[in-house]
């Protein structure tokens, strides 16, 4: 039992506005203060302190084959030393982390539940293994549907119940959480060499273009009343004059409400807000972006920020990556996958200096601070941005004008003609920043306990030293930068885990997975499953992951 | 006496016998050369007969078969016959060099040992 | 049973059929049969050769890693990913060395890929479309006799429906079992692999004109059909093989070959595998990856990992005498490490886990005998192209698990270390 005292308390999705409160927990939820005896509980004095829930990290890619591939293939990004074996693991990377050092990093910074992107169905198993391996932290995975042959069928039957039937199906064989959709047909395009160039291309092979694979998960998504919208990354990422093609695909998002949550999530954006024809002329198309996304009310974002330094591309944007290794010249990694997706990793260095690096850089800001707090997280897309721990930098730079200033003297003065990151003069506050990391991420993803401090809520808390009644965080951004670093205490479920910004307990969260198989009738897809196993190089009677591999599940069913 | 160059590698009765390293099986999988047609007339063997394999790094005494393979090549299954003359030196890789070594090849009468008495030679 | 995974080689086929009552399995291969059949095992836990209980040898098991300054854990291509993770753990906890059998087999292919990348597929991608597949320094007739009919050579797929739409070429020093099911046979020197790769990408970029007329003993028009042949595929496969990762030039042949895929990707698709032998030889590499970040010659005498092959990998450590105990674990160092090598282990306190008697054993102080994964044991393992599967447990067994002998290792060190 915890007794959390005299904390000045924020916690958006309860409309707390930096209000002095006590906080209580008991079995790792937060109760009313009458379900404890105050002098059985350890009492954490949080006077001047800021209280809010554990942080949430809607996208990142912390597990499964592209992360370990990128660690095989970069050992040098393993030399960071960040703990050495003892009461602890050891823990080691500058950007890709291990296992126990995702864990710990994110536990260090305040964060408790994190997300993994993109998992290609198929390897599951692998990713819940490492999912399993990472301490600290609730987790979950997102499978991966847009360049599915299967889900292509579906899509040029227009039969929505297969399609529905399909989705339960995958996501509980894979022990997923909801539907992710990557580059919708480019990745198939990529098996022949190509990619798809817009949302009315046909995809190689099949009588589907990708507005209507977006637009029928959509549907089905929505029929089934997943957790979860549509996790879309759109197509022609990373290319300039893309933003025509983002705003096209969130307007797809029309027509479809969810009095919950959103009902289309386009991710890190970023990557997929840029104007002009070519590199020598790209631009920013982020504030297009903000207006389309703040006119509708069923459609978030993430950001997608890049951080200078290093980075690893991996994304399941096969066709993407190939380009990115013919731009740079770095080492690629490149995983077709049987009949259901693919991949690619790619090294990655943002320079500061450098005009297309610096516009990126840019544009993550720029979207981050013209979208309505109310629907963009918080993210670095990590690897592909950058690493997770450097969230404190973008929550300061979010809030502080003066700050932003400071940085964009330092960054190619491209930025100044190509995007209009020096002419905003948005301070988002505070209490705007902890709804981005905290309860906007947690509600975008359809996760009721987390990500806020009422009652019922999973007792994952963090404590900062900052007073939010007392702090200028547009003046006083260095103090932000370092309160956010190491947060004073990180409680997961209730208990203790890190201490100012040092691990003090090691505990495994749970893996949430989605259960809709009550919703549909399995029956009118298994014949088509069957079918298509003989594409497939395994048994469809060893596909999949049971419940009892998984070290600590968590069922959530859909009725 | 003969030069070849020496290469070692997986065969399906190596494969199918290495859980069972200590049977007659295993031994016979592993304990023989194979030379192309032409080098073991040249040696003036036949099937059965035995061979010594030295190497800068070792020798060891081996049954000598005739292969499909190239004149000057000489292939042993993986196993420990073949590591008793293979180059251990890996170049900083961690990698023998298990393939591609000069070894000299001739008759002998000694005998073929069990891979006991390898291990204890060691 | 249906549906059974065999736990022999890097294919992992997982459509046997298993008779519980004749213990017979089908639709195996010659290997994966015999993996199936009953042989001899390791009766019982022995200690200096006498016969004790799994506590026993256990606590002494314990005692010898705690005593030793820097214990060598090297094996784990056959056992479950579960052991192999509390394996890291053990060395990470001991100081000690991690490192696996991929170090003598298929890591020059790693250090290619820290070169250079890995722009590959699995293997059911491979069925589907690939129209020219080519088995360079492999012979899966030999050491993965299913390979070509699942996955590569006579598989039946999406775009590519039989063998007669599928060309098979094979590179190799000699004419293999593969060779003779191939459509174009190139017989290389031994040792001229990277020079007859640079060729390729000589011609492939527009410089045919500086090749010479004979390349490693391959004519150089032979080299332009194969160019031509892999300019002309639609999806092109290279698997190569330990005739690339164990002759001269080691991972800088496998980097170039890498280089040539990168090459050919920009006017068709092609993609590149290690044909991986041990079962779970990807997931003795993959664990480690995310538990510490790297795959293989892991040294933790600093408390936390390093590495570097060319001092600790086991054959390094072992011929510098740089470890003064081993633990192994699922593999038989004495058969398959050069002599140089195996003469320190024979000085050393060695533990073994192992279903089978082997040569190891005949040198091992402490004998732990296991269970067999895929037929006495579940766990996970990791197909040669990254495919996870559960295999099965099929037969009741007095033996512990890999995973439980380690378990209990584990906890008895924790506890000798206070």
């Amino acid at each position: 039992m915890l007794w959390i005292r005299n904390g000045i308390v924020i916690d958006p999705k309860n409309k707390i506005k930096a209000e002095k409160m006590d906080i209580f927990v008991k079995n790792g939820k937060i109760v009313p203060e009458g379900e404890v005896r105050r002098e059985e509980c350890r009492v954490i004095d949080a006077s001047g302190k800021l209280v809010v829930a554990g942080g949430v990290d809607m996208h990142a890619h912390i597990a499964g084959s592209k992360i370990n591939t990128g660690r095989t293939m970069r050992p040098e990004e393993m030399r960071v030393v960040r703990n050495v074996a003892g009461k602890f693991r050891a823990a080691v990377g500058r950007v890709l982390l291990t296992a126990p050092a995702i864990g710990y990093e994110y536990a260090k910074m305040g964060y408790t539940t994190s997300f993994e992107a993109a998992q290609p169905p198929i390897g599951a198993l692998h990713t819940h293994e490492e999912l399993d391996a990472i301490p600290m932290i609730d987790k979950a995975a997102l499978p991966v549907f847009g360049n599915w042959h299967l889900v292509f069928k579906c899509i040029e039957e227009k039969n929505l119940e297969k399609l529905k039937a399909l989705i339960a199906w995958a996501i509980e064989r894979s022990k997923g959480f909801g539907v992710k959709v990557v580059n919708p047909g480019g990745v198939e395009a990529w098996m022949y060499g190509g990619n798809v160039k817009s949302l009315d291309d046909q995809v190689p092979g099949f009588n589907v273009t990708p507005r209507e694979i977006i637009t029928m998960l959509i549907k089905a998504n929505e029929e089934l009343g997943l957790p979860h919208s549509v996790h879309l990354h759109c197509n022609n990422l990373g290319v300039p004059g893309n933003f025509q093609t983002t705003i096209e695909s969130i307007k797809l998002a029309k027509g479809f409400s969810n009095s919950k949550r959103q009902v289309l999530h386009v991710t890190h954006v970023q990557f997929n807000a840029y104007a002009g024809s070519s590199w020598r002329d790209a631009a920013s198309g982020a504030a297009e972006i903000a207006k389309v996304v703040n006119s509708m009310d069923n459609v978030t974002i993430d950001m997608g920020q890049p951080i200078f330094g290093h980075a690893t591309a991996m994304t399941g944007d096969a066709p993407f990556q190939f380009t990115l290794h013919k731009l740079t010249g770095a080492r690629w990694s490149n995983k077709d996958t049987e009949v259901e997706t693919g991949a690619g990793i790619v090294p990655l260095v943002y320079l500061p200096n450098n005009p297309v690096h610096a516009l990126q850089w840019a544009i993550g800001l720029e979207l981050g601070l013209l979208v309505d707090s109310n629907k963009v997280a918080l993210t670095t897309d990590y690897p592909n941005g950058g690493p997770f721990t450097e969230y404190p930098y973008v929550m300061a730079m979010l809030m502080s004008r003066k700050m932003r200033e400071g940085e964009l003297s330092k960054v190619n003065a491209y930025v100044q003609k190509a995007t209009g990151l020096a002419s905003i003069d948005v301070e988002k506050t505070l209490y705007e920043i902890i709804n981005m990391t905290r309860s906007l991420p947690a509600r975008i993803l359809g996760l009721q306990n987390k990500g806020h401090l009422g009652i019922g809520a999973d007792a994952d808390i963090a404590i900062y030293n900052l007073n939010p009644l007392e702090t200028d965080t547009s003046k006083d951004f260095e103090k932000v930068y370092k309160a956010f670093k190491s947060a004073e205490y990180t409680i997961k479920s209730g208990e203790i885990i890190s201490r100012n910004g040092e691990i003090v307990k090691e505990v495994f969260g749970r893996t949430f997975w989605v259960d809709a198989r009550k919703k549909v009738d399995m029956e009118a897809v298994m014949n088509d499953i069957r079918d298509y196993f003989q594409y497939y190089s395994v048994q469809l009677g060893n596909y999949g992951v049971e419940e009892r591999w998984i070290k600590k599940p968590e069922r959530l069913e859909v009725v | 006496m003969l030069v070849v160059e020496l290469i070692s590698g997986r065969t399906l009765d190596q494969g199918a016998t290495v859980e069972e390293k200590l049977s007659e099986e295993y031994s016979k999988a592993v304990n023989y050369i194979e030379l192309s047609e032409e080098d073991f007339k040249s040696l003036g063997l036949k099937e059965g007969d035995r061979v010594k394999i030295s190497t800068e790094f070792g020798s060891v005494v081996v049954f000598a078969k005739k292969g499909e393979i190239p004149k000057g090549l000489a292939f042993i299954p993986m196993g420990p016959y073949a590591n008793a003359v293979i180059d251990p030196a890996t170049d900083g890789t961690g990698m023998p060099q298990f393939k591609g070594v000069m070894a000299k090849i001739e008759k002998t009468e000694e005998k073929v040992k069990t891979v006991r008495e390898l291990l204890e030679a060691i | 049973m249906e549906d059974v995974i065999c736990t022999f080689c890097g294919s992992v086929c997982d459509d046997g059929e298993f008779d519980a009552e004749k213990k017979k399995v089908k639709k195996f291969c010659r290997l994966g049969s015999a993996k199936f059949s009953e042989k001899e095992r390791i009766k019982a836990p022995m200690v200096d050769g006498k016969e004790v209980s799994y506590e026993t040898a256990i606590e002494k098991a314990a005692e010898i890693l705690v005593n030793a300054k820097k214990p060598l854990l090297y094996g784990w291509a056959s056992t479950a990913n579960e052991a192999i993770r509390l394996g890291v753990i053990l060395a990470e906890k001991l100081r000690g060395v991690y490192d696996q059998c991929a170090s003598v087999c298929h890591a020059p292919g790693t250090l290619a890929v820290i070169e250079e990348g890995l722009p590959g597929a699995t293997l059911g991608s491979v069925k589907n479309r690939a129209d020219v597949v080519v088995f360079w320094g492999s012979n899966p007739a030999e050491a993965h006799p299913r390979h070509g009919m699942r996955y590569s050579i006579s598989a039946k797929g999406l775009l590519i429906k039989d063998r007669k739409q599928r060309k098979v070429v094979v590179v190799d020093v000699r004419p293999t079992k593969t060779a003779k099911m191939a459509d174009l046979f190139i017989q290389v020197k031994p040792g001229y692999d990277y020079a007859v790769i640079s060729a390729l990408r000589a011609i492939l970029s527009g410089n045919a004109d500086v090749v010479p007329s004979d390349v490693g003993g391959v004519a150089k028009e032979k080299l332009l059909q194969l160019a031509e042949m892999m300019k002309n595929a639609k999806y092109g496969a290279i698997f190569y093989g330990l005739g690339v990762t164990q002759s001269r030039g080691r991972d800088r042949n496998v980097e170039n070959a890498i280089k040539l895929i990168q090459l050919l990707n920009r006017t068709t698709r092609w993609v590149i595998w290690p044909m991986r032998g041990h079962y779970n030889v990807v997931g003795a590499g993959e664990v480690p990856a995310w538990e510490v970040g790297y795959q293989y010659a892991i040294d933790f005498s600093r408390g936390y990992p390093r590495f570097s092959p060319a001092e600790f990998s086991a054959v390094e450590v072992l011929k510098r005498k740089d470890c003064d105990a081993a633990l192994i674990v699922a593999s038989d160092p004495a058969a398959h490490f050069p002599a140089a090598a195996v003469k320190h282990l024979k000085q050393i306190p060695v533990i073994q886990i192992d279903p089978f008697p082997n040569m190891t054993t005949l040198l091992a102080k402490v004998v732990i005998p296991s269970a067999v994964y895929g037929i006495e044991a579940e766990g996970t393992a990791y197909r040669m192209d990254g495919i996870p599967l559960r295999v099965k447990k099929i037969l009741e067994t007095s033996y512990w698990t890999d995973e439980k002998i380690l378990e209990e290792i584990l906890k008895r060190v924790e506890k000798l270390k206070g």
